[in-house]
């Protein structure tokens, strides 16, 4: 029985997946990215305890001022604190980022994998997956605002269905050739029921490619929010969100650049910062690009 | 015979540059001459690989690195070589032909041209002379229509020709050293044996010093001058043909040799009054195409297949590549539905039952896959995915890991194995645990669909050997695909010989691999690798009939 101790085969070796947040600090800039984003959510969280005003409270005698001990960033033209609505503007940036990301992806990898495993659901739901991402997604949130009214819940539906589709094809991508997998077929043989062979066998194959395309999905819902307060689709003007904030001071930008400055840089920051812990979460979980850096098993 | 054309010299090869790194070529040392072939045989892991591609300098850069030792080739240093003259000195001076030769090409150029490159980036030859030589080195390896061949894409080519397509392209430069690795590996044995004569014919013509490496013992019969034998990045030994396979002097050579299976078969089995466990009658599959415009292809990759198999008796199905024998068992098993013909499993016909229905039978006939790294789900757990069958089937969960336990100790693994991963164990302890699990179920019947195929030849005789054992005890009876007559001839009862799609011959083992009645199965067995040798005894099959 000696010969068993053989050296074991040169083939690649498939690691079963393990959620580690090692990659979160892999580089000094993932690192920092990683960092931006930690302060940003806190600043959220905790926005009632850090911002030194009420955002919401006019105050026509101090419009426009610089800045000062009192108002760290100055006020806009309604004599509103900026940091405290910068401060508050983060909540609805993430609220809404966050929130597509996970509905999105919760409806896309149903979608997707009921697609994948029938083939009659497949030609009819790609179709409408085909359609849906036809339409642009700027011109489909404005239309579902318009049509029923700016709320945090209409503008998240709104940014939220064009994302479906992509999510929902890549996990039908990902269960179409999963299921081809000898594995697969070994619980087919042993008896195991659709159900069981899905969330079992299937399921566990979209996480790592769910997580990448979840961290995209939230910056570019981040920056539709963005866009569509910009353009007075969004949410109601006094509500603070960086797209609101960047519009009003738009008309002021020529007195005071700051007004816009500020917001644009966080909604950089932020958007950067989710898309580069998306890249290294991709490069951490592909097998492909982890065998680039580390050469042969 | 006396000129050294390649000089291997205590080469070592180590995974990154630092002092410290573990050595995967560990002071190897070998030596091929003019016209001779040195075959370089070993398990999987053994460096056999790494050897060959330090000497290309087609090292993965940065993370296999040579440290020590000298590679001369012609008298002059490689491993200080700079990059261009490498660049030079593959293809004019050694050249290098591949497993795989569909991946080896370039599926958006005709082959012609993928030659002509060889000939334009190394000679200053005008097109005419280029496409003379090209067609004169097709001709050379014997390929049929060289015009049409030469503006074919490499996947029009059958595999056999694709790798003729190679070795003119190694070779049309007549380059001293040729480096085969594994190139048989991927092909039916009928082509195998045409590829090794065709190497063998051409380095006799040319001069040419082939290095070939290969797992395959019948291979090396067939070819070798000399053989070394590596295990573990070491050379183990090194001799003559005959040296190495009558008088091993090294206990791992003596095993690899011992676990090679016999071409003879075993003695047989006495007949059984056994009930009939399975039986496919008239099994067809044929797979339809229909195309944009409505015209439909049809391709049958099965017809009229009628099988018959006892309880506790194993049922050979060989074949090469594309003859049907997979096809047959994933109907059988209903992993695919068969278009005609009927499948009846312990008295059931379930050629025709619904996915519903089928479901209590299912647990009556198991299968275990060729690819031991993809028939195990990465993510669940061994006792996990032992028990599934078991829970599926309505045993309570404690009660199923707790005979995953015993099933592990069956197949010869620790019961602790139960909560490990797969990617923790070997392929051939992997193999075990789908075994396992087939056998977690009590089916009346197992498929092994080339269950030992992808495992090196001293694990493989102990699966077979688990797998005879597991029928002893249990009385299941097996079915067993193979392209491997050797490992059919040691496990199988009866054999059906497969060729596109049909059984061509059927009969106990004994008869049909010793005296088959088809042209076909004589064509298989002539083939077959090192058919001359009886490896287990270290002689030739003449000697052990004369005894």
């Amino acid at each position: 029985m000696a010969i068993e101790t053989l050296p074991g085969p040169s083939i690649p070796i498939t690691r079963p997946f393990r959620p580690t947040l090692g990659f979160l600090a892999a580089t000094p800039i993932i690192a920092t990215a990683t960092a931006c984003l930690l302060l940003i959510v806190a600043m959220a969280i905790l926005a009632p305890y850090l911002a030194p005003h009420d955002p919401l409270l006019l105050a026509p005698a101090q419009r426009l001022k610089p800045s000062s001990a009192e108002f760290l960033l100055g006020t806009d033209a309604y004599g509103r604190d900026l940091l405290s609505r910068i401060i508050f503007g983060a909540r609805i940036s993430l609220l809404i980022g966050v929130g597509a990301a996970i509905v999105s992806v919760g409806i896309g990898l149903v979608i997707g994998l009921v697609s994948g495993f029938f083939k009659w659901v497949d030609a009819v739901m790609m179709r409408v997956m085909d359609g849906l991402m036809a339409i642009p997604a700027i011109l489909l949130a404005i239309a579902v605002v318009s049509l029923s009214g700016a709320s945090v819940v209409t503008v998240l539906v709104a940014i939220t269905i064009p994302e479906i589709p992509r999510v929902a094809r890549l996990v039908r991508a990902v269960v179409l050739s999963a299921r081809e997998e000898p594995y697969v077929e070994a619980a087919i043989s042993v008896g195991s029921g659709l159900p069981k062979i899905m969330w079992r066998h299937l399921m566990p194959n979209t996480v790592a490619p769910l997580i990448v395309q979840g961290t995209y999905v939230c910056a570019s819902a981040i920056l539709t929010e963005a866009i569509l307060s910009f353009l007075g689709a969004g949410l109601s003007p006094e509500t603070p969100t960086w797209g609101n904030i960047i519009a009003e001071g738009r008309s002021y930008f020529q007195i005071k650049p700051s007004l816009i400055f500020w917001p644009g840089l966080l909604l950089s920051i932020t958007i950067l910062s989710v898309n580069l812990i998306g890249d290294a979460a991709r490069d951490a979980l592909d097998p492909r690009m982890k065998q680039r850096e580390g050469g042969k098993a | 015979m006396t000129d050294t054309v390649l000089d291997i010299r205590d080469l070592v090869v180590s995974l990154g540059r630092n002092a410290g790194a573990t050595r995967i070529i560990d002071g190897v040392s070998l030596d091929v001459g003019r016209r001779e072939t040195l075959c370089v045989v070993g398990e999987s892991g053994s460096g056999k690989s790494v050897t060959s591609l330090s000497v290309m300098g087609l090292l993965q850069k940065g993370s296999l690195v040579p440290t020590g030792g000298s590679i001369r080739l012609v008298g002059e240093e490689l491993l200080t070589a700079s990059d261009r003259r490498m660049r030079q000195l593959r293809a004019t001076r050694m050249a290098m032909i591949f497993q795989e030769p569909m991946t080896a090409l370039n599926p958006v150029l005709p082959v012609g041209r993928q030659i002509d490159e060889v000939l334009r980036a190394h000679t200053d030859l005008d097109a005419r002379t280029r496409r003379k030589r090209i067609l004169d080195m097709m001709d050379q390896v014997r390929l049929p229509e060289i015009e049409r061949i030469f503006a074919s894409y490499p996947h029009k080519l059958s595999g056999g020709q694709r790798q003729r397509i190679m070795i003119a392209m190694a070779l049309v430069l007549e380059p001293k050293l040729l480096i085969a690795d594994e190139p048989t590996t991927a092909l039916d044995v009928t082509t195998q044996k045409q590829i090794l004569t065709l190497i063998r014919d051409l380095q006799r013509d040319h001069g040419t010093a082939v290095l070939f490496i290969t797992h395959d013992m019948g291979v090396v019969a067939e070819i070798a001058d000399r053989v070394a034998v590596m295990r573990g990045g070491r050379l183990v030994e090194t001799g003559s043909l005959d040296s190495i396979l009558r008088a091993p002097t090294n206990e791992y050579t003596r095993n690899l040799l011992v676990s090679v299976p016999s071409l003879v078969p075993r003695a047989p089995r006495p007949e059984t009054k056994e009930p009939v466990v399975l039986e496919a009658n008239d099994l067809g599959k044929v797979y339809r195409e229909r195309s944009f415009l409505g015209s439909t292809r049809e391709v049958t990759a099965a017809k009229d297949v009628t099988l018959i198999l006892r309880k506790g008796r194993t049922l050979g199905i060989v074949g090469e590549s594309g003859s049907g024998k997979s096809t047959v068992a994933r109907c059988i098993v209903r992993l695919i539905d068969p278009t005609s013909g009927g499948i009846r499993l312990a008295g059931c016909e379930i050629s025709e039952l619904s996915r519903r229905l089928l479901q209590p039978h299912r647990k009556k006939i198991q299968i275990v896959f060729q690819d031991p790294y993809r028939s195990l789900n990465p993510r669940v757990t061994v006792g996990e995915t032992i028990a599934e069958g078991p829970i599926n089937y309505g045993t309570p969960r404690a009660e199923a890991l707790e005979k995953a336990r015993e099933l592990l100790e069956l197949v010869d693994l620790p019961a602790d194995a139960i909560s490990r991963y797969p990617h923790q164990f070997s392929g051939g302890q992997r193999q075990r645990i789908a075994i396992a699990r087939a056998i977690a179920l009590d089916p009346d019947v197992l498929v092994a669909d080339e269950a030992v195929s992808a495992l090196d030849v001293s694990v493989q005789a102990q699966v077979l050997e688990l797998l005879d054992e597991i029928q002893g005890r249990l009385g299941i009876a097996l079915l067993f695909i193979t392209h491997d007559l050797r490992v059919a001839a040691q496990i199988c009862d009866d054999v059906a010989v497969m060729q596109h799609g049909r059984i061509v011959e059927q009969g106990p083992a004994g008869e049909v691999l010793t005296n088959p009645k088809q042209a076909y199965t004589r064509a298989l067995l002539d083939a077959a690798p090192g058919r001359g040798w009886d490896f287990a005894n270290f002689r030739p099959v003449a000697a052990t009939a004369a005894e």
